[in-house]
């Protein structure tokens, strides 16, 4: 068994223990069983999901973060996260719609990058609690 | 107290026992979100702990490969000639000598400073004290409330680190007030940035990690995160700091009070034994020139 930590700036998050753990790193997803070899790498925003090794999964929304993997031992240090059982999923709707808006919009340089930011962060969150 | 009747007494201790009522209720607001601040800085440990523990590996990784370490937030610059500080006050009094203590501090570095200096202020007693001073603030951020958010803590990272990367300052520092103890704090001064490389341990270093994509990615992501918990850890310090010594100062406040009230109705119960004995007499001396006559 692993143990999964997942942990931001202003709490602990999660401490449990799982068979699998995948994380969105930068260049894609990476897994990982027991006895993995002592690992650092950086997340972008996207799903962590963990549980066992074959079958249905919990899964945590995260923004951008980093992972680390040592002794049986999996950190996950996200800037946010979001268990999927606490996701708002009325208020990440609403968010996506008012970025979609703003994206819309289309007047010229309204932050682009932010709102397409918003955006995945949004359909990050909605994905994370299956409701797309 | 000669020549004061009871009765000014009596609403002098009125006025102070209703004074006595505000400064306790402001110690117990205090001392409650002071406990809620000290519960936040312990949420915010495993996260500022591991990430400090992971830079240190992946920094001295780095250091023996090829290339060492180069990072513009490790930059140190040969010749510091811009300086920026951070003076971060409460934006209310009734604190003690918090504001005062950490903005003399502050003035006595200005006072020694040779180089070019700007200030950014957080917290509305520092930027006042700056006005007045006619310093006008680089920024300043009022109004953060008495619970720190870390995406405030971060947007002001994120500016500080644009000061410093872009070549406007080849140093920051932060002037705020450490968290010693609830009776206790105390002003320091603290470089932000260059950042100071964090000291690895040398056997969890022998650990021979795997870093994904590579070590500079991850001190890429690493680096501006670290500078983040660390301006975030220093405010919450400071309003930890803050509201102890708003506690104090308060706790203070009601402990003179009751003092003034024991007086004060010492006082009063003479005025009164003294108007009663005048009374006695008056009637008495009155009685007897009845009878006398």
């Amino acid at each position: 068994m692993l143990r999964l930590e997942v942990v931001t700036p202003e709490r602990r998050v999660l401490s449990t223990e799982a068979e699998s753990v995948i994380v969105p790193g930068v260049d894609g997803y990476i897994g990982f069983l027991k006895n993995h070899a002592p690992l650092v790498a950086g997340m972008s925003v996207g799903i962590v999901q963990f549980g066992p090794e074959r079958g249905e999964k919990r899964r945590v929304a995260v923004t951008g973060g980093f992972v680390e993997v040592a002794d049986n031992r999996v950190t996950v240090l996200a800037d946010t996260a979001e268990l999927d059982t606490e996701i708002d999923v009325g208020r990440a709707q609403a968010a996506r719609e008012r970025a979609e808006k703003r994206l819309r919009s289309g007047s010229p340089e309204i932050d682009r990058a932010r709102a397409e930011a918003a955006l995945q962060r949004a359909l990050n969150r909605l994905r994370a609690a299956r409701a797309i | 107290m000669a020549g004061q009747s009871a009765r000014d007494i009596k609403r002098r201790i009125n006025s102070v026992k209703n004074m006595r009522q505000i400064t306790k209720a402001m110690e117990m607001v205090a001392a409650a979100k002071l406990r809620r601040a000290q519960a936040q800085v312990l949420s915010s440990r495993p996260f500022t702990d591991k990430l400090r523990e992971v830079l240190a590996r992946v920094v001295s990784a780095a250091r023996k490969g090829e290339g060492g370490v180069s990072h513009p937030l490790l930059d140190v610059r040969k010749e510091v000639s811009r300086v920026l500080y951070v003076l971060i006050t409460a934006d209310r009094g009734l604190a003690g000598g918090y504001n005062v203590n950490v903005i003399r501090r502050f003035q006595s570095l200005l006072d020694e400073e040779t180089r070019e200096v700007a200030v950014v202020a957080i917290g509305r007693k520092g930027r006042d004290y700056l006005r007045k001073r006619g310093i006008e603030p680089l920024r300043e951020y009022v109004n953060l409330g008495d619970e720190i958010e870390y995406a405030v803590a971060r947007s002001i990272a994120a500016e500080l680190m644009e000061d410093f990367t872009s070549g406007r300052f080849d140093e920051i520092n932060m002037v705020y007030t450490e968290f010693v103890s609830v009776v206790s704090q105390r002003p320091v001064v603290q470089r932000l940035l260059p950042v100071a490389e964090p000291e690895g341990e040398s056997d969890e270093a022998a650990l021979e990690y795997i870093y994904e994509p590579d070590p500079a990615s991850v001190i890429n992501i690493l680096l501006p995160r670290f500078v983040e918990t660390q301006v975030y850890g220093v405010l919450m310090e400071a309003k930890a700091s803050e509201l102890g010594a708003r506690m104090t100062a308060m706790r203070n406040a009601t402990d003179n009070a009751t003092e003034m009230i024991d007086q004060l109705t010492l006082n009063y119960n003479r005025a009164r034994q003294a108007g009663i004995t005048k009374e006695i007499s008056e009637i008495v001396g009155g009685a007897e020139a009845i009878a006398a006559e």
